[in-house]
């Protein structure tokens, strides 16, 4: 076998730049510390010793928008705030991703229709990579996003093929599949009412 | 000393300018004039029986029913009131509230918010919460040192807690539904 003999016992592996550049990048992920409201106490949680989102490799949070490459927007975006939060998010360089964490940022929450300040989501505001939904997450769920932002890394091709950033189908999804009543309108449709008549109260 | 004896000493020293008082509520009050605001506050602070030297709060509210079918129901005339919350440490637990009644707008222009005299000479407490009833209520108080937004951005158009406000649908590029 001449030079190759016996190589893989001396740690020795193959493998494409790619994937190793997107292996270092996925576990490194550093996220920016920010915070807007008690989403933010959950965030914490996450980063804290239970939780430990340093075993996922994100646990440097920075205190600088130039050092991050995760935004992970916790809390509720009010109009005077949105502006900034657009401004540290040009400020990261790139590759940049951001988490849109709890109800509040993912569509304006408990504010959506009487909070006369409130962005009603912040990818109004910022390109959002992964929704994070709760009131608050549970920092599993915040781990969970993170993930996905991992596995978006790991499909990344832009240094060999130059493409855009698409997110990969996960392999551990959230889709739900809906039972058979209710897979097209009509039949919706059909189980709402014959919901409503059973609910009715019967006639004395 | 409880409101129902202070509502007396301001009686007597003021007569006819206490417009109206209120004793069953649960917080006692009297009403007064915007003109006569600073004379009773300066009395209500200076005076050794009652020696309210803390202004716990100052809150503005808005009386409008925007539904015109529930107005004729509502039970109000369409105003603004003005409550200043007041206690003492000098005399503990001693509490008194005020209330000025003035109009929704200023001559009744809509866009023209009432006019009110600041209490910031009395109670320096008052600047923030002056500021904060400006900003979401619409009330301008005249003789603030620096009369600005507090909590909403400085170019915001409008009172939020005014019940005809209309919501934003754009704020500086962002939409807003």
């Amino acid at each position: 076998m001449g030079w190759l003999e016996g190589i893989s016992e001396e740690s020795f592996i193959t493998t494409t730049l790619e994937q190793a550049i997107n292996w270092a990048r996925q576990s490194s992920m550093w996220p920016m510390t920010f915070g807007l409201a008690c989403c933010a106490i959950e965030m914490m949680a996450t980063g804290a010793s239970k939780y430990d989102m340093d075993r996922f490799g994100a646990g440097a949070f920075r205190a600088t928008p130039r050092q991050a490459d995760l935004m992970i927007v916790a809390g509720t975006v009010n109009y005077k705030m949105a502006s900034r939060v657009r401004r540290l998010y040009n400020q990261m360089p790139d590759p940049k991703f951001v988490i849109a964490m709890g109800a509040c940022t993912c569509g304006g929450g408990p504010y959506y229709k009487y909070g006369y300040n409130v962005v009603k989501g912040v990818d109004l505001v910022v390109p959002v990579d992964v929704y994070v939904p709760g009131c608050p997450p549970r920092p599993e769920a915040l781990l969970e996003g993170l993930m996905r932002i991992q596995d978006k890394v790991n499909g990344m091709k832009d240094l060999t093929k130059n493409q855009p950033i698409e997110v990969p189908i996960p392999s551990r999804t959230g889709y739900v599949h809906l039972p058979p009543e209710l897979e097209d309108m009509k039949k919706a449709n059909d189980f709402c009412i014959k919901n409503k008549a059973k609910a009715a109260p019967a006639k004395a | 000393m409880t409101s129902a004896e202070i509502i007396p000493i301001l009686e007597e020293k003021f007569g006819g300018r206490i417009k109206s008082k209120k004793l069953d509520a649960l917080d006692p009050f009297v009403v007064v004039d915007p003109a006569d605001l600073l004379e009773v506050c300066r009395f209500l602070r200076d005076d050794p029986r009652l020696h309210f030297d803390l202004l716990n709060c100052i809150s503005g509210v808005d009386y409008l029913e925007p539904d015109p079918k529930k107005a004729p129901k509502a039970g109000f005339e369409p105003h603004t009131e003005v409550v200043y919350h007041l206690s003492s440490f000098a005399h503990p637990g001693q509490r008194f509230v005020l209330k000025l009644i003035l109009p929704r707008w200023k001559d009744d222009k809509p866009g023209r918010i009432p006019e009110v005299p600041s209490v910031t000479s009395l109670w320096p407490a008052a600047d923030w919460h002056e500021r904060e009833v400006y900003d979401l209520s619409g009330i301008w108080f005249e003789g603030h040192p620096d009369l600005r937004r507090i909590l909403l951005a400085e170019d915001w158009v409008g009172h939020p807690l005014r019940k005809d406000y209309e919501f934003p649908l754009e704020y500086h590029g962002i939409r807003g539904r």
